[in-house]
């Protein structure tokens, strides 16, 4: 596949850009907090905003396969780091919840995670980003071979309760998390059909010589 | 904003005030937006004059009262209140106003009335929040107190704030505010008051009758099933993100003295 693919020696540094790149958001954010450039209640707006950029960056990550599938555009190589800095957008999100927000009184803490759905939901995923961002690595994928795959089916059910969590901590929904609810929703929903598409497309592709048939490599 | 004149009353706490900016930038009033600076941002257009306020229901004498008569006829105190939002953030405002039981007694209720309801604008044309694909609630506003509570000295109706006319995203021409009672409560732009024997509707217990209910007191001991009531963050306390630590919730906002007797013999968990 063709499509936006660089140079394999530009592939390298355009994946340490997109890191940079996706963590400015949250540098910037945090830069407003400073200043007192976030509104009256800026701990309030800098947690929401990266919860927010986590939930973009889930997306994205989920995004990256059908893109392949259904336009042919090819951004494998940037799924890992999407699907990182959707974890550290969830940790810098957490930390602010544990120490700018609640100020790190655990008796609230607990009470909150024990007694609100939302927050349940929102520590469920990050424990289960913690196994997919350490498995991250090369050696992990070699490792764990087809395991690795299972592990990581993981992220459908995280994007599930991410934005049920963001849609849940509202008083009202709004046309926010309604379009984020779509997203994810589509996003999951393809996965149901996948096989389908596959099948069509290779059915398309072992088609006797028509015009439009392409070579296969 | 005007300036409106008012005469210092005894009500007035010592904690520092909430700045105006903040109090005017940071609101609720979903009718203008979700955001919580849209009301800001949406509600210059919002038009207050003229602006009457029908007042009827169970009274002797219902009438139509213009706002320019409220402003003429009721004295103008200045009240400063804490005021403790239901998602846990608190600011502390120099409201101008006068009781609404001066109100009351211009109409005379009848001794069958029981509450006092409340009612917001409806003008989708000037309020982006009532028209559109989504919208958080089911227009009008309406709230409601138990006529004991609208007696209340601490209750009233607002016409200003810090010195000032109220600016349209915190309510104008003319707002409740009931001190002891999360923000939610102090319904905005009202057009009618009307006296009833039933229990009036009010539109968050509508919206979610498990998380908001009628009474919706300041209670650091009922948790809403979204956010502990027993702390919270005054807005301003911190100069960007550090330095704001969460302050303990009190008992009917710090009013219990005045208003606890109000609920003697009730479960406010239960009429929470």
């Amino acid at each position: 596949m063709a499509g936006l693919a660089l140079p394999a020696r530009l592939k390298p540094a355009s994946v340490w850009t997109l890191y940079a790149v996706g963590l400015l958001p949250g540098l910037y954010a945090f830069y407003l907090g400073i200043f007192g450039g976030l509104g009256a209640d800026p701990v309030r707006a800098f947690e929401h905003l990266l919860g927010l950029w986590a939930l973009r960056f889930l997306c994205l990550g989920l995004a990256v396969t059908p893109l392949r599938d259904l336009l042919g555009i090819n951004l494998i190589s940037y799924r890992r780091a999407l699907g990182l800095l959707a974890f550290y957008y969830v940790l810098a999100h957490f930390t602010v919840y544990l120490t700018l927000d609640r100020g790190l009184i655990i008796s609230s803490i607990l009470g909150d995670i024990a007694k609100r759905p939302y927050i349940m939901l929102g520590m469920a995923g990050l424990l289960m980003l913690i196994p997919l961002a350490a498995t991250s690595n090369r050696w992990s994928i070699r490792r764990l071979g087809q395991n690795w795959n299972r592990l990581h089916k993981l992220v459908y059910a995280i994007a599930a309760v991410a934005v049920l969590h963001y849609a849940l901590s509202l008083k009202a929904v709004t046309a926010e998390p309604a379009f984020y609810i779509a997203v994810v929703t589509v996003l999951l929903a393809y996965r149901l059909v996948r096989p389908k598409v596959t099948e069509w497309k290779r059915g398309r592709r072992n088609a006797p010589a028509g015009g439009s048939a392409r070579p296969s490599v | 904003a005007a300036a409106l004149s008012a005469s210092p009353s005894r009500y007035v706490l010592t904690e520092k005030p909430t700045t105006k900016e903040d109090a005017t930038t940071y609101n609720n009033f979903y009718e203008f937006g979700t955001g919580k600076s849209d009301p800001v941002a949406n509600s210059g257009s919002f038009t207050t004059r003229p602006w009457s306020v029908e007042v009827g229901g169970l009274v002797a004498k219902p009438q139509i009262i213009d706002i320019e008569t409220i402003l003429k006829d009721f004295a103008m105190e200045e009240r400063v209140y804490r005021m403790r939002c239901v998602e846990a953030w608190s600011m502390v405002i120099p409201w101008i106003g006068f009781p609404l039981s001066a109100l009351l007694d211009r109409v005379e209720p009848l001794g069958s009335a029981k509450y006092v309801a409340f009612e917001t604008v409806v003008r989708p044309e000037e309020m982006p929040g009532q028209s559109g694909l989504f919208q958080p609630l089911p227009w009008p506003y309406v709230d409601g107190l138990r006529l004991d509570e609208a007696r209340h000295p601490l209750t009233i109706l607002a016409t200003g704030l810090y010195g000032e006319t109220l600016p349209n995203q915190n309510g104008a021409p003319l707002r409740l505010v009931v001190p002891w009672k999360y923000g939610f409560k102090g319904i905005k732009s009202i057009v009618r008051i009307t006296l009833t024997e039933k229990e009036p509707p009010c539109s968050w217990n509508i919206a979610a009758p498990s998380e908001y209910g009628f009474y919706a007191n300041v209670n650091p001991a009922v948790d809403h099933p979204r956010w502990s009531q027993a702390s919270e963050r005054r807005i301003g306390e911190a100069e960007g993100l550090f330095g704001g630590a969460r302050i303990a919730t009190l008992p009917f906002n710090g009013y219990a003295d005045e208003v606890a007797s109000l609920y003697a013999g009730m479960d406010l968990a239960k009429s929470f």
